[in-house]
């Protein structure tokens, strides 16, 4: 119940913050509710119990991409270039473009019967949990005794506080590694093993030397264009 | 309000990815359509890990949406450092003015 509730808090408090910053038109205010929109995305990461993508997100997006974000904006605007309107036309026809694509990806989503197309989402870590959830409160009220209801109190708290701490941050990290022990131990013989990710993660440490060195390039202080220009603009 | 499942987080996502699109598609600043390649990608990384937590997808999901949040850490520090020169030579943001970006 409480899970529900979150996610809907969530949900339209990223919703909307997206659509704000459709809708405003001053760079600054754009920035701030994209800061409300990632930081309820990385909220609704927690509810999907994805904690370490959570706060990856928290960290790396809402505290450093929207900061370089933000200070993009202030090293840009001066007067008149902080407002650079559209033309009515032109919001009119972007929005009426987004709205049929809104209709067509919703319609795609509903059409689709996920229980029938991927084999096995019945029985996910979701419907697992479920489960358990289900079988420890039974057990909770089935309890005869006062100290066997007690070991079934502290049986259900248990599992609730294993699924709270963090489970998913040493299997991401090990998967960076190469190794997969979420899906290679106690797998039946002759199963295909799965791969890991040490490829990608050596390319995107590569990838993000790069970027930096181009981005320090990029940036690097020149001679600014004369004002002779700006009276040309 | 029904019981929360994979559709919903799929609608989530797909309402951010369209609002990043109308962004991008309407914003004349540079800066702003920087702001909706990013709701588009978190767009998508929702979708990788609502996939990820309501399929046996299992941790597969998490790993691409964690290289796709530091590869748009990258291409915003990138696009952020074209803007800044693209600003230094013409003085505007105008994305509209950039036809006479060559040379």
């Amino acid at each position: 119940m409480t899970e529900q509730l979150l996610f809907w808090v969530f949900a339209i408090l990223s919703c909307g913050g997206a659509l704000a910053v459709v809708v405003t038109q001053n760079v600054v205010r754009m920035a701030f509710w994209l800061v409300v929109s990632l930081g309820a995305v990385a909220a609704l990461f927690f509810l999907l119990h994805a904690d370490f993508l959570g706060a990856a997100q928290l960290l790396i997006y809402v505290g450093g991409t929207v900061v370089l974000l933000v200070f993009g904006v202030m090293l840009t605007a001066s007067g008149h270039t902080i407002k650079v309107q559209t033309t009515p036309a032109e919001t009119l026809l972007g929005c009426g473009v987004g709205l049929l694509l809104l209709c067509v990806l919703v319609f795609g989503i509903k059409s689709v019967e996920w229980a029938k197309e991927i084999p096995g989402v019945g029985d996910s870590a979701a419907a697992a949990d479920q489960a358990e959830d289900a079988k420890l409160a039974s057990d909770v009220a089935s309890a005869k005794t006062d100290e066997s209801r007690q070991a079934a109190i502290n049986a259900r708290d248990a599992a609730v506080a294993r699924r709270q701490s963090g489970r998913t941050l040493r299997q991401l990290g090990l998967s960076f590694f190469g190794l997969r022990p979420d899906r290679n131990l106690n797998q039946e013989q002759g199963k295909p093993l799965a791969p890991g990710y040490l490829l990608p993660f050596e390319i995107i440490s590569i990838h993000l030397l790069v970027v930096l060195v181009g981005a320090a390039y990029l940036a690097r202080a020149k001679c600014r264009a004369t004002s002779g220009l700006e009276a040309d603009l | 309000m029904g019981s929360v499942g994979l559709e919903e987080y799929l609608i989530v996502g797909a309402v951010l990815f369209v609002c990043g699109i109308v962004c991008m598609a309407t914003k004349r600043n540079a800066i702003g359509v920087l702001m909706g390649v990013e709701l588009v990608l978190n767009g998508a990384n929702i979708n990788f890990v609502a996939f990820s937590r309501y399929t046996p997808l299992g941790l597969d999901g998490q790993a691409t949406a964690l290289f796709v949040v530091v590869l748009a850490a990258a291409e915003a520090a990138v696009a952020l450092a074209i803007a800044l020169n693209y600003y230094n030579n013409h003085l505007t943001i105008d994305v509209d003015r950039g036809n006479e970006l060559q040379g």
